[in-house]
């Protein structure tokens, strides 16, 4: 066993010096993340009395539930865990997905790994590597949360529970994409089926906390994300949920390492079936191969599109039998405007969700030109007879019919989903129709997000991909958390998901969604106009 | 006749990098055109301004009698390109990959040809273009220019991942483009693919030509460098056609000119031959060499 992991150390320094940006850059917006919305919680909410509000209007508030999750107590500690402790797992997870993917599955498929591997490097060693690397990341954000999190003034023991949360989610997920990167041939798809695992594991807290006490609150319980919700920080910690994250992270590793020592460099555990011999009359020009290269991905988004916002439809019947409980309470579920209200917020805040998700779709899916280009995958195509222009539409076209899909089919589905459960008063073919128009009111916005990153391709290809997700991060940023952390108009302002009129409920306003699609039509322009003019890496 | 590419004065800057500095390159119809230099000479660099890819920074380019950036699209049609470092989409078969490539470029492709060219460059067409190791990810692009009916075809570097026996096919293919009138731009650091296959080369260093013209032309370049070590001494003096000969001892390092061999060689012989290795000269040592008579040349006057 030892000579198989000869020489880890030296490829740990090795993913190091590969990631000394990316990886302290994820550092910081977790700790981040956190630390401001505790900062600014302990600023905004000093008296006793305004926490009490704050947490009655969100325990009234089942979209705020659904997004951020469960309240445990009222403290500016047990507040900060409710906003972030969840996200903050989120965030940790996502890094531990790329550093382990990148470093494992990435850098087979690419070949590196095969240079490594012929020099003195033990089997196993890459693997280790990986797994050690994203360890370290989860570690570092663990120990600066315990120590940045007291200095705010919270208390100690809840810091370091949230921090655990935190970081444990973070070992979780290095052990589910370690198994990931052992299963598919293809690094997109181990990220995919890793990024499947997440969106299942918010789903189900998200439905868990929201549902109310009648629903399926068990549901909680299931996932990682769930985790640093029942570990109760700042609330009468339960310090042995932590057993439960730190038990996927070794049942992974376990697993990972017998897949890859029966495995063969380079095969996934299925192996490739020879293909067709020859081309079928249907791939045949730009579009047609940017929809090969695309379609597994969009169909694997709009499965999970359709199940979570089936499941989170269904869960909005349920959302009234929460209240009850206390007169506060009472009180402010009045005053948010009794139960349509409050469902309707519900379904509004999971169309913004949708919105969100469908941005991040549509973002990868214009960034995949840039990677055809760098991968030299351009190349071929456009020393064919086919202009630049066609090629980069060509996937324009997939972001911007993908998405429209996505959010089609989040609407429909959360339609069928509330429809199908709801009381007589409402029928199905009525909420699909409304609930479609909702997603579909959400389009503009996410396409303004995927046209920053075309224009960012056009005319800035280096810093195309940074552009185009730290976007997609500010938007999730000002959307999610900044009406708590009361950021300034301006600053809300800059979002297109703030201009989108809050469906269903709100009122419809046809002009900031022509805005927003002049908008995205100006950047995507811009963008290919840029690629004419560039070099081709 | 009208030249197939015409290039004088190119040049091309990354930042403060000078990659072509005055560059020329004039190949001619229904030629094959060998482009040479050592690694980093800038001779993907030119392809890429070539295809329109990269944007000149100065100038004049012509292909085709067009201007390759501007008319990229149209010129693309008469033109079949197989790139030094073939990357293919990985979940593709290399048949698909060989009929959308025919496909991007206007024109079905030849059913008959492809299925000939797969069978002497003995390719599996049904494997996922991931399972390919770098000769075959080569052949699928090899395969698909050789099979188009494109005038013009640009190799670069075409042979770095292939066999011998495979580099053989891929000669008796290029000699038999040239029979058919094709013109041929092909880009390598071998010489002797070039003195093998080209009616005329090119040669360029730093991003500017340094020669360029037949190969007869060349005969100066083609010379052979005879390392022996003898049973006794000889003397090599008077003989035409030998060059930098260093004798010590019994041992001798020369550069011979082709034409002279026969001579040389019958000289060693009669002095007794222990060990023989005759090899032709790298291009760096061309390079070298040429820089060296250069430089005596400054000096001499």
């Amino acid at each position: 066993m030892t000579r198989s992991l000869t020489n880890a150390p030296a490829l740990v320094k090795l993913a190091l010096r590969r990631d000394r940006i990316m990886l302290p850059a994820w550092v910081y917006v977790v700790l981040i993340g956190v630390s401001v919305n505790a900062y600014s919680f302990s600023k905004l909410y000093k008296t006793p009395s305004s926490q009490a509000a704050l947490v009655a209007s969100a325990q009234s508030n089942p979209a705020l539930l659904f997004l951020y999750g469960r309240i445990n107590g009222i403290s500016v500690g047990a507040l900060t865990a409710w906003r972030f402790g969840v996200w903050g797992a989120l965030f940790a997870a996502m890094m531990t997905i790329f550093i382990v993917i990148r470093h494992t599955r990435a850098d087979e498929e690419a070949g590196r790994l095969e240079l490594i591997g012929s020099a003195r490097v033990g089997r196993q060693a890459p693997l280790v590597a990986a797994l050690l690397t994203s360890a370290l990341a989860c570690v570092t954000v663990t120990l600066l949360l315990c120590a940045v999190l007291p200095l705010i003034g919270l208390p100690a023991t809840g810091s370091a529970a949230l921090a655990l949360a935190i970081g444990t989610t973070g070992l979780a997920f290095t052990g589910v994409s370690a198994v990931a990167a052992q299963l598919t041939s293809g690094a997109r798809a181990a990220r995919g089926l890793v990024f499947c695992v997440l969106g299942l594991a918010f789903m189900a807290r998200a439905v868990g906390d929201a549902s109310g006490a009648t629903g399926p609150s068990w549901l909680t319980w299931v996932l990682p994300l769930g985790w640093t919700e029942v570990l109760r920080p700042f609330a009468g910690e339960r310090w042995w949920v932590l057993a439960l994250p730190l038990t996927v992270f070794a049942a992974g590793t376990w697993l990972a390492f017998v897949l890859s020592a029966r495995r063969d460099h380079g095969a996934g555990l299925l192996p490739d079936r020879p293909g067709r011999p020859g081309a079928s009359a249907a791939l045949r020009g730009p579009q047609s191969l940017a929809w090969r290269l695309q379609w597994t991905s969009l169909a694997g988004w709009t499965a999970g599109f359709a199940l979570l916002f089936a499941v989170c439809g269904a869960a909005a019947q349920g959302i009234g039998s929460l209240v009850g409980t206390s007169s506060a309470l009472e009180k402010e579920f009045t005053r948010l405007g009794g139960q349509t209200a409050i469902v309707n917020a519900y379904l509004a805040a999971l169309m913004l969700l949708a919105g969100l998700f469908a941005a991040a779709f549509a973002v990868s899916a214009v960034l995949r030109l840039r990677a055809e280009e760098t991968e030299s995958r351009a190349d071929p195509v456009l020393s064919g007879s086919v202009g630049r222009v066609r090629w980069g539409f060509s996937h324009v076209v997939i972001a911007v019919a993908g998405t429209a899909a996505l959010l089609a089919v989040a609407g429909i589905a959360t339609g069928l989903g509330y429809g199908l459960r709801a009381p007589q008063s409402v029928t199905v073919g009525g909420e699909v129709a409304r609930m479609f128009g909702a997603g579909m009111a959400e389009l503009p916005a996410a396409l303004v997000i995927a046209a920053i990153a075309a224009a960012a391709f056009g005319v800035l290809p280096d810093a195309c991909v940074g552009i185009g997700w730290g976007v997609l991060g500010l938007a999730v940023l000002v959307n999610l958390f900044g009406q708590t952390l009361q950021l300034s108009h301006w600053l809300l302002d800059i979002s297109p998901f703030t201009h989108v009129p809050r469906l269903p409920g709100g009122t419809v306003s046809a002009q900031p969604l022509v805005w927003l699609s002049v908008i995205a039509v100006a950047f995507g322009a811009a963008g290919l106009a840029g690629l004419r003019r560039r070099d081709i890496a | 006749m009208v030249n197939a590419i015409e290039v004088s004065g190119l040049r091309k800057h990354f930042g403060p990098t000078k990659a072509l500095d005055g560059l020329d390159l004039t190949v001619r119809s229904g030629e094959v055109h060998a482009f040479l230099g050592p690694n980093g000479a800038g001779k993907t660099t030119t392809i890429r301004v070539l295809l329109g890819l990269l944007r000149k920074d100065g100038g004049d380019v012509t292909l085709l009698g067009g201007d390759p950036w501007r008319d990229a699209t149209t010129l693309h049609r008469r033109l079949s390109y197989v790139p030094g470092d073939v990357t293919l989409w990985p979940g593709l078969t290399g048949g698909e990959i060989i009929d959308l490539l025919a496909r991007l470029r206007g024109d079905g492709g030849d059913a008959k040809r492809r299925q000939e060219l797969i069978e002497r460059f003995d390719l599996d067409p049904s494997k996922k273009a991931r399972a390919y190791s770098k000769g075959n990810r080569q052949k699928v692009a090899l395969v698909a220019a050789l099979a188009s009916d494109a005038e013009l075809l640009v190799l670069d570097e075409p042979t770095a991942g292939l066999d011998p026996l495979m580099e053989a096919t891929f000669r008796e293919l290029i000699a038999a483009e040239r029979q058919a009138g094709r013109t041929v731009l092909l880009s390598s650091h071998i010489l002797a693919e070039a003195e093998a296959l080209a009616d005329r080369v090119t040669i360029i260093r730093a991003g500017r030509t340094v020669e360029t013209g037949t190969l007869a032309e060349m005969r100066h370049l083609t010379r052979t460098t005879v390392d022996a070590d003898l049973d006794a001494p000889v003397v090599l003096d008077g003989l035409p056609g030998v060059h930098d000969a260093v004798v010590d001892g019994t041992r001798l390092r020369c550069e011979v000119d082709n034409a002279a061999l026969n001579a040389v060689l019958t000289r060693l012989t009669s002095a007794g031959v222990r060990t023989l290795t005759c090899r032709p000269p790298t291009l760096e040592e061309l390079f070298l060499r040429q820089y060296s008579e250069r430089a005596g040349l400054a000096q001499q006057p």
